[in-house]
């Protein structure tokens, strides 16, 4: 049943005009960044040469770009979120899945697998354009890894936080604009943060993030991940679950 | 006539239902046996949308019970809605889908095995006559064939209980008469619940009706007894308004 409603979020996404033109769109961005970071590597390459422990192409060109994957995500995820439940509920689509033999725990799940797997196609190009160097130079394969999961996990969160965020309202903008506020201000809160051990680098994921940017594998890091996604998902179960208790 | 009493498909016992400070359904009971068509009928905001809600799951009762086939609809959610089919005021359609996709989609979530997913859209097309534009794409379609979209999702999957909540609403007459003639061999098999202003509708397809006004009910009988109810013969209309009228000067202001 997960899988049932999770293939309806993708089926309704891809007929849909407006997501092959934002995918078109962000993968001409990533390639054009792309091509920009390899163009500056390949000007600096004789001066790197010279530098004792120089950091490798890896370094210099991926984790950038993953770091800018995760800054796009922050806009990016709130747009495709805010359908999610909010639409359903304007559009009264949602009694369907409310009045048929489904838990409400399906219903979310189904949905936030469902856009995950949507935005991991659309992410996926990032490594693939990383990985056509592997011809011609040695990767650090680690790094890239750590890159992966990291904007995976990431990428959970960010969708479980929109997800919650939908089921709050009837109007998909306000839930995006919401969502985004949310998303934004956890970042802020962590880049104006000035101590090094202040807790608002904590409650931000993007600070989680950076461990695995530069290929550090905390499992203090993904537990928060998971608590962080796991919580958001299950207020949203919770909200369901008082719309049809309070109306 | 067979003396076998007709099995009872739905029991709601004495529902209540408050939003904030406003009862909008104060002790309604409703009983529906296999082979009926019960009509529920009201003035607007008389609470038939909200009742309808809570029969099928998607508004909890503050109070009363549900059983669905015998089953409780609060204890065992998952079991009795497999035995519900619900058309809500506006059907609940995904535009962006085809029919075909749409109705797949509907009857799988009703618990339909993937290998006879087929056959039930192709019976629930062919009732509704929908053959010929599996393929559309629901936005394109007119009214008409929405709401009949609508009512295929409700019965795809062949369930023992039917909610239609005012089934049609914004139909042309020859859509409404059709849609009538379907309701009414679906109660044969079935049991259908409906909800209408329309007297004529409940006169012509409905074997018993409960008016509702204000959140509670007010009558309760066949449509038959309701035409001659306290009053001459075949004046339907005016029993309706004066039960509903006789209600409003029961209730302390």
């Amino acid at each position: 049943m997960i899988k049932l409603i999770a293939m309806r979020e993708l089926r309704s996404l891809f007929v849909m005009p407006s997501t092959w033109f934002v995918f078109a769109a962000l993968q001409f961005i990533f390639a054009w960044f792309f091509l920009n970071a390899l163009q500056s590597f390949l000007d600096f390459q004789p001066q790197l040469a010279q530098v004792e422990n120089a950091p490798g192409v890896t370094a210099i060109l991926a984790a950038p770009q993953f770091n800018m994957v995760a800054l796009l995500l922050m806009m990016l995820v709130p747009m495709f979120t805010m359908r999610l439940i909010a639409e359903e509920r304007r559009n009264q689509t949602f009694a369907l899945l409310l009045s048929s033999p489904l838990s409400v725990h399906q219903i979310v799940l189904g949905k936030f697998f469902g856009l995950l797997v949507f935005l991991l196609a659309l992410t996926c190009s990032v490594p693939l354009m990383i990985y056509t160097l592997a011809p011609g130079t040695h990767l650090d394969h680690g790094l890239l890894l750590g890159n992966c999961i990291g904007l995976l996990l990431l990428t959970a969160s960010y969708v479980a936080l929109g997800l919650y965020i939908s089921s709050l309202t009837t109007q998909p903008i306000i839930a995006a604009i919401g969502a985004m506020a949310v998303l934004v201000g956890l970042w802020l809160a962590d880049i104006a943060a000035s101590a090094a051990d202040s807790p608002w680098h904590q409650v931000s994921p993007f600070h989680h993030f950076q461990s695995f940017n530069s290929g550090l594998l905390d499992s203090g890091d993904v537990v928060f991940f998971f608590v962080f996604s796991a919580s958001f998902l299950l207020l949203a179960m919770q909200r369901i679950h008082n719309n049809r208790r309070y109306g | 006539m067979s003396n076998v009493t007709p099995e009872i498909t739905l029991s709601a016992r004495n529902l209540s239902r408050s939003f904030g400070n406003l009862t909008v359904i104060h002790d309604v009971s409703l009983e529906l046996k296999r082979g009926e068509v019960l009509g529920l009928l009201g003035h607007n905001g008389a609470g038939k949308s909200t009742t309808m809600q809570m029969l099928t799951g998607c508004l909890t009762p503050d109070n009363g019970d549900i059983e669905i086939c015998g089953i409780d609809l609060a204890r065992k959610p998952m079991h009795a809605k497999a035995h519900i089919g619900y058309l809500p005021e506006t059907p609940p359609l995904y535009r962006e889908l085809s029919v075909d996709d749409y109705l797949s989609f509907a009857a799988r979530l009703r618990g339909i095995k993937p290998g006879e997913v087929s056959d039930a859209l192709n019976r629930a097309k062919q009732r509704c006559g929908l053959t010929a534009v599996g393929h559309k794409i629901i936005g394109t379609l007119s009214k008409g064939y929405q709401q009949r979209i609508g009512i295929a999702q409700a019965i795809i999957h062949s369930p023992s209980v039917i909610v239609l909540d005012e089934p049609t609403v914004g139909l042309d007459p020859m859509q409404i008469r059709d849609v009538r003639t379907l309701i009414r061999e679906l109660g044969d098999a079935h049991s259908v619940i409906l909800s209408t202003h329309s007297l004529s509708e409940v006169e012509s397809i409905c074997d018993r009706v409960e008016i509702l006004h204000r959140g509670t009910l007010v009558y309760s009988g066949t449509t038959a007894a309701l035409d001659s109810h306290g009053g001459e013969a075949g004046k339907l209309e005016e029993n309706f308004i004066r039960l509903t009228e006789q209600s409003e000067a029961e209730t302390p202001s």
